[in-house]
């Protein structure tokens, strides 16, 4: 709110988003008041297991969502202070690719099998900013160039199926950055991936972000990848963020349990430890979750009014929030 | 002591359809080209690698689900490959499986009473009909399910409960040897420090042997005694879990270790980075000599010319398949 009243909005917002998916189940309550922002030149990792709802976040901010089932219930995305979601069809097509851009975990799914990689790469250009086929062809041999297929000229007429997973990637990434966006969303980009490809391709994503100065949401459930690439992390559980920190403050002195307990029940490859802490249970179904906090079932910490009070994410010391009632015992701990 | 399975110069070739390769009418899938490594009591050999590097074809010749090309495994001295009928039979009940999909390894018609169960009907000696029920129970009990719900169908458990009953099944016939083939790659970060506890219990309280095979060097650094890397088809480097990860000497284990991330922003700076160019090659057409040169920053001719042998070299410690190996530490200490 402070920052609208000095009129320097961030450069995208989430703000209080609930969503639903309505099923034959009953209603899944998938978001249930997500908070978070980034700003340009920012890496920010949102930080999740399945179904804690970051996937559904970014659909919703890219107007991806699928509708049915799922319904936006309130809430607000912003993109330089524009608000998205009442924006007309016309108006976020326009921002989609242009301004905020995507790429998924699954390269060869999200390619089209029939059409050469120049050909999808350049689609955008042609219907966008008016290209000839012929330019739109050359600038899709920079941009293969540009994320590392070696001989691009000969690449720019293969179909998805003659690459493999890393550079399948790399092709994704590349059609990303054909229209200039200044949002990049990555969802889970190496997930599918080797362990010394997903290193290539996290150094590729670093490096073009740090050039370009964009502005990357990295979403993934790597404590790992996340410690070495983010600014900033938002931990999110059963549909809500639960901590929000500065990367070297989250792994040092977490200040909810939820992240502590995430952390301390990891397996580490630069050290050998004892038996690992595992948090006990399960996340909560979507179309029940518990009253109060919804972590409070799986909580070491948890006492009587956890059960009662859903904490809300407050701000603490240190430009950090955490939604637990007890966050301040954290603190410093 | 003698090992509880002694594996020789394995090798699984797939054939492959005339065509695929230019120069010989039928060329074949190399997945797993002469592997060689001990399994003792008790212990628990990590094989990690990337997709395509052989390790569960490895798994599904060590179970004989699939026949070798060559070589041999014996366990307990005799020879695995040359049992027949009931000889056969007996021994299956010695080595289980783990696999790594929970979702689609339990039949989804079956109660999970008649999952764990199935192994009593195949092998009734170890259970008398009477008794099988409460067996089942137990096992259920065992790895940390309610025995109670021994009437309910796979769909009706999370992830982390079906890969439980997957390890319920596998216990059922009190093997000494258990196969673990990614056994918690598909499951959520809560949820595998969970399982991977269980294994590590049901290890130590029933004595049982592991070849635990996955892709993630962390997984496989906590449970393993002993670790071998794999690279196309070959172990490239075999050695105590403190030799791989302390110091290993083969340069693809020296990348992977430095490509690994490690869940700690204060050691991002400070970190060798190893970054290797391309893809694994096919494994249909390995490159001749060491199969990693292509990729290798230390490649000379002779890695061209020699295949480089699974000794110990020089000043190292354990064996490791490189002309050029070098100890090296490269994880951050913390």
């Amino acid at each position: 709110m402070l920052e609208k009243a000095t009129g320097a909005s961030p450069l995208l917002e989430v703000d209080g988003l609930h969503v639903e998916f309505r099923t034959r189940d009953g209603v899944a309550h998938v978001l249930n008041g997500v908070d978070y922002h980034v700003e340009a030149g920012e890496t920010l990792a949102v930080l999740g297991e399945s179904g804690s709802g970051k996937s559904v976040t970014a659909n919703t901010v890219m107007g991806i969502l699928q509708s049915p089932p799922g319904h936006v219930t309130g809430g607000a995305v912003r993109y330089r202070g524009e608000e998205l979601l009442t924006a007309t069809p016309e108006r976020r097509r326009e921002l989609r690719g242009e301004h905020i851009a995507m790429i998924f975990q699954d390269a060869l799914s999200a390619l089209n099998p029939v059409f050469t990689v120049g050909f999808q790469i350049g689609e955008q250009l042609r219907t966008r900013r008016g290209m000839s086929r012929r330019d739109a062809e050359r600038r899709a041999v920079e941009l293969l160039d540009l994320v590392g297929i070696p001989g691009a000229r000969q690449r720019v007429r293969n179909h998805p199926h003659q690459f493999s997973g890393g550079m399948r990637q790399r092709v994704m990434i590349a059609m990303s950055l054909a229209l200039d966006p200044d949002v990049l969303i990555a969802d889970e980009p190496t997930t599918a991936l080797d362990v010394t490809v997903q290193a290539q391709i996290m150094d590729l994503l670093a490096e073009i972000q740090a050039e370009r100065h964009m502005a990357l949401i990295l979403i993934t459930h790597d404590l790992g990848v996340v410690a070495e690439v983010a600014d900033r992390i938002a931990v999110m559980y059963a549909g809500r963020i639960v901590e929000n920190a500065d990367v070297h403050s989250l792994y040092a002195n977490p200040c909810h349990p939820y992240t502590r307990s995430l952390l301390e029940s990891i397996p580490r490859v630069d050290t050998k430890g004892s038996a690992l802490r595992a948090i006990r249970g399960l996340p909560p179904s979507l179309t029940r979750i518990p009253p109060g906090c919804p972590f409070h079932p799986r909580c070491p910490m948890a006492a009587d009014v956890c059960s009662d009070v859903v904490p809300p994410l407050e701000t603490l010391p240190g430009g950090r929030s955490s939604a637990c009632l007890f966050a301040e015992e954290l603190v410093g701990r | 002591m003698t090992p509880i399975l002694e594996v020789e110069d394995l090798v699984k070739h797939f054939p492959v359809q005339t065509g695929i390769v230019v120069k010989r009418t039928i060329g074949h899938v190399r997945a797993v080209d002469g592997v060689s490594f001990d399994l003792h009591e008790g212990e628990t050999l990590g094989v990690v690698g990337e997709s395509g590097c052989g390790k569960s074809t490895l798994a599904q010749v060590l179970m004989r689900l699939e026949p070798p090309t060559a070589g041999t495994v014996r366990f307990h001295g005799e020879d695995v490959f040359a049992k027949r009928g009931k000889a056969l039979q007996a021994l299956r009940r010695q080595i289980q499986i783990v696999l790594q999909d929970p979702y689609t390894s339990l039949n989804p018609r079956m109660t999970v009473g008649d999952i764990v169960g199935e192994p009593f009907e195949i092998h009734p000696e170890v259970a008398p009909k009477g008794e099988r029920r409460r067996k089942v129970r137990e096992l259920l009990d065992v790895v940390g399910l309610n025995p109670e719900h021994i009437h309910r169908y796979p769909h009706q458990f999370s992830g982390g409960q079906r890969q439980r009953i997957g390890i319920a099944r596998a216990l059922a016939l009190r093997p000494e040897v258990i196969i673990c083939d990614e056994p918690v790659s598909a499951l959520d970060v809560s949820i595998q420090a969970q399982v991977m506890n269980l294994l590590g219990d049901l290890q130590r309280e029933f004595g049982l042997s592991y070849v635990f095979i996955a892709h993630d060097l962390s997984v496989v650094r906590h449970l393993s005694d002993r670790v071998a890397v794999m690279y196309l088809g070959k172990i490239v480097e075999i050695g105590t879990e403190e030799e791989i990860y302390g110091r290993p000497s083969h340069p693809y284990t020296q990348a992977l270790l430095s490509a690994v991330p490690v869940p700690d922003p204060a050691l991002r700076a400070g970190r060798a980075r190893i970054r290797l160019s391309g893809d694994v090659p096919s494994p249909v057409d390995p490159p001749s000599g060491c199969r990693f040169r292509t990729r290798c920053w230390k490649a000379t001719e002779i890695c061209e010319d020699e295949v480089p042998d699974l000794v110990v070299r020089g000043a190292g410690h354990h064996p490791s398949a490189c002309h050029h190996a070098e100890e090296q530490h490269l994880l951050p200490s913390s």
